[in-house]
């Protein structure tokens, strides 16, 4: 019997096509709300090289931009954008936000090369997090977020400077598209979200 | 040991129903040419061999991939993987109605398309797989400088309602993939690749704002108008987006 139960569990495994949404361990909590990032079953590596699934990141306001960390032009304006916002959250309710940078390059990107990039943008600490995962779930993740990009060169990418704002459900609530525009509307959507969380 | 030998039965059918849905595949050769967008400095990019499903995928196949996985119903579908008119046509969950079991599935998501292709044992194509293997007419690998090739295209793209047309139903290109200009406009796997200032999206300051790196692509040949539209067309899509006019095949690296 034990045999037949291991062929079993061999044969769907096997398949790669798993039907998420049928996933029996997420019963006990609200379940995932139809708009929600949390549907997507990507599994992430942070600085630390630690493994996350973006589930676990649920119940915080996630401020999430996509830079990759050799890039020259824009990326180091939108880290400043994002910086500035941090700068601009209020002390009270700063530990239910995180401030997520995910990798559009992967292949050069990793766990190693994001820390050094976090450390020396003095951002190794909360609330900010880096995040890398397969060039498939990167795809697919700025899917989600109307993020287009394109390697250009072997080093050089092609990019959509876009901030999103997500709720602790992991809906998307707010983008702000641009360098350097005003970020008011932006800090006051993150900082409202955040105060709803007890 | 009569259980035994029925759940032995069930998992040998089962692996045949996975066989029973392989669609045939095209082999296509490695080669380069220089896309209309996307090459840093005209280029050539090289596109490696891989593996193009030989028609789009159909209203049938999607039928039984639905019935596999019901999450991807009309009704189950998540807000976040499709928009409200994802499957608009059909009658309901597991029902296409009227429409032509042999003709295109339309009317997917992005995100459906993928995961049509991954519970295959494939992909989507890349848009560089794709332009290079809808280059190619009858007859030669790069026919996109041969003006009745251009005129075709064009044609077809001012016909209505060619999604109702039964797969096959175009010429077989040399690579002996069929339709990939005549009926439907396909996905790609890389579709939010692309950047076209103008695009849809609200982009109010320049495109060097929104766009890092925008000014390094540039069109390599407005000739091509042809292929001009189907990027114009890639850059205004959201991945969540479903319409009439848009189907989806896979493809594969190695041999499936």
């Amino acid at each position: 019997m034990k045999k037949i139960t291991l062929a079993i569990l061999i044969i769907l495994s096997m398949q790669s096509c798993k039907d998420n949404t049928q996933n029996k361990n997420v019963t006990k909590e609200k379940p995932i709300s139809d708009l929600s990032i949390y549907n997507l079953p990507s599994q992430w590596t942070n600085q630390d090289g630690k493994n996350i699934e973006l589930k676990s990141l649920k119940g915080n306001v996630l401020v999430m931009v996509m830079i990759y960390t050799s890039c020259k032009a824009a990326c180091p304006r939108l880290v400043a954008d994002m910086r500035s916002i941090e700068s601009k959250l209020k002390p009270e309710t700063k530990k239910n936000i995180k401030l997520i940078l995910v990798s559009i390059d992967p292949e050069t990107d990793t766990p190693q090369r994001l820390k050094s990039f976090a450390i020396e943008n003095k951002m190794n600490q909360e609330p900010w997090i880096f995040l890398r995962s397969t060039e498939e779930n990167t795809r697919e993740f700025a899917a989600v977020l109307a993020v287009n990009y394109k390697k250009i060169t072997p080093i050089d990418f092609s990019h959509s400077n876009i901030i999103s704002v997500f709720n602790p459900e992991g809906e998307l609530i707010y983008q702000q598209e641009g360098l350097g525009v005003n970020n008011d509307e932006t800090v006051n959507k993150i900082n409202q979200e955040a105060e709803k969380i007890r | 040991m009569q259980k035994r030998i029925s759940i032995f039965i069930f998992l040998l059918v089962h692996i045949a129903s996975i066989n029973a849905q392989e669609a045939k595949m095209a082999s296509i050769k490695e080669g380069s040419f220089v896309p209309l967008y996307g090459a840093s400095s005209k280029k050539p990019t090289v596109v490696k061999s891989f593996f193009l499903d030989v028609y789009p995928v159909t209203n049938e196949d999607f039928l039984n991939f639905i019935k596999k996985n019901p999450s991807y119903s009309k009704s189950k579908i998540k807000g976040i993987f499709a928009d409200k008119s994802y499957l608009a046509y059909w009658k309901n969950n597991f029902d296409f109605g009227s429409a032509n079991p042999k003709s295109p599935v339309t009317s997917v998501s992005w995100f459906a398309a993928k995961k049509y292709c991954e519970c295959q044992g494939k992909r989507l194509p890349t848009m560089e797989e794709w332009e290079y293997a809808a280059m190619a007419d009858e007859k030669r690998i790069d026919a996109r400088t041969k003006t009745e090739f251009n005129t075709y295209i064009l044609s077809w793209y001012e016909k209505s309602k060619t999604y109702e047309n039964t797969i096959g139903s175009t010429f077989k290109n040399y690579w002996g993939v069929y339709d990939l200009h005549g009926l439907v406009w396909e996905w790609t796997s890389d579709f939010n690749s692309i950047f076209l200032s103008g695009e849809s999206r609200k982009d109010k300051n320049n495109d060097k704002n929104l766009f890092c790196g925008s000014a390094s692509v540039n069109a390599t040949d407005l000739m091509d108008y042809a292929a001009f539209m189907r990027y114009a067309f890639r850059g205004s899509l959201k991945a969540n987006y479903s319409t009439r006019n848009l189907g989806f095949r896979c493809a594969s690296t190695t041999k499936y």
